[in-house]
């Protein structure tokens, strides 16, 4: 039972590594938002001009998307669908999977174009992939380690206040 | 899975409404979402038929508040209950944390009931969970029907490893928010057990 209870844990310096990255990409892509989620629909962090959009929603419909697309590409065969691409009036979403679990998505408008797009977030998910490798062999690391949880002193007390 | 992210000081779950067609999920998300304060909660999201009908999901994003410095955030999903919606149910299933089975307690829904427990089961698996070891809890909704099947008899047919049970009515809101915190409940006392990584 490998999917059971296992936990993504996020820390700050792959953090601010991930952030680094996304500021490249934004910069280097003239693009307006980056956002990076987990595929079950969870927020890990946003760059750009997020301050007007609802990127908790964003996040779910994201992770909902790819996973229809998942859906579709297992029925035709195909292992998964890794680019999709939705063209608006100005503005437009680049979504793609980075290192196998994370999603990246780029919105940009006139300012940019796709292939400018396309090629950019090719150089940037390398950069991912390795940054979401190291984080992985750290939580694996602290597994390992046997180090109490942060999490072990929560009391009946704790969780009972949460809906006082 | 839950994301628990250190920089931010964030715990993420989520939560899953299962159950047959018309049992009341998307209706015990929208209660909740009527009754939560404004700052604790994000936009109500329905990708659902023109007659109301869910297509894919609801999603409704909640802050609970803090726990030992972390801000608890809680993702409500609901599945769609309609039998042939089943590819979508099992996408909503991915990465789930908890899950609410809500039964609709009219004894003509009795069989749908025992089909939809029957097809949890089943997508779990196919996920690689066993829905035994899941934070599990069950709604018996509509109990303020006339035509409801005795509670005995729901508790036998759906309940047999006695996870709790709620009686509720999810128009008025009773047993609403006793599920959810039942169920948030056993999410946390799963991540004190299981640390960052289980």
């Amino acid at each position: 039972m490998a999917a059971q209870s296992s936990t993504f844990v996020m820390y700050d310096e792959e953090l601010r590594k991930i952030n680094q990255v996304s500021e490249k990409l934004l910069r280097e892509s003239n693009s307006k938002v980056i956002f990076l989620v987990d595929k079950n629909g969870q927020l890990i962090t946003s760059v750009g001009e997020t301050a007007h959009l609802d990127t908790t929603s964003l996040a779910s419909l994201t992770a909902g998307n790819i996973a229809a697309t998942g859906g579709l590409a297992k029925l035709i065969g195909e292992k998964e669908f890794s680019i999709l691409f939705h063209e608006g009036e100005k503005d437009n979403i680049h979504i793609s999977i980075v290192g196998g679990r994370v999603i990246l998505v780029v919105i940009f408008d006139q300012r940019s174009s796709l292939g400018l797009v396309r090629l950019r977030v090719k150089k940037a998910s390398d950069d991912y992939g390795l940054i979401f490798e190291e984080l992985a062999k750290k939580s694996e690391q602290e597994d390992q380690s046997g180090a109490p949880s942060a999490f072990a002193e929560i009391t009946d007390d704790d969780i009972d206040n949460l809906f006082s | 899975m839950s994301f628990i992210n250190y920089a931010s000081r964030e715990i993420n779950c989520k939560i899953v409404y299962y159950g047959p067609g018309l049992c009341g999920k998307t209706t015990n998300l929208q209660f909740i979402y009527q009754k939560t304060s404004p700052d604790a909660k994000g936009k109500m999201i329905s990708l659902a038929t023109e007659t109301e009908r869910t297509l894919f999901f609801d999603f409704l994003p909640l802050a609970l508040g803090e726990i030992r410095g972390f801000k608890t955030r809680f993702h409500l999903y609901t599945v769609p209950g309609q039998v042939f919606y089943d590819a979508s149910r099992k996408l909503i299933l991915k990465g789930v944390d908890g899950v609410i089975f809500v039964a609709d307690s009219q004894e003509e829904r009795l069989d749908a009931n025992i089909e939809s427990m029957e097809n949890l089961k089943l997508n779990l698996e196919e996920q690689g969970y066993d829905l035994d070891k899941l934070p599990f809890v069950i709604q018996y909704n509509k109990s303020d029907l006339p035509n409801v099947s005795p509670r005995a008899e729901l508790t036998s047919l759906l309940n047999p490893n006695k996870v709790p049970e709620y009686d509720a009515c999810a128009t008025t809101g009773e047993g609403v928010f006793e599920t959810l915190k039942a169920v948030a409940k056993l999410i946390l006392m799963e991540l004190k057990k299981g640390g960052t990584g289980g």
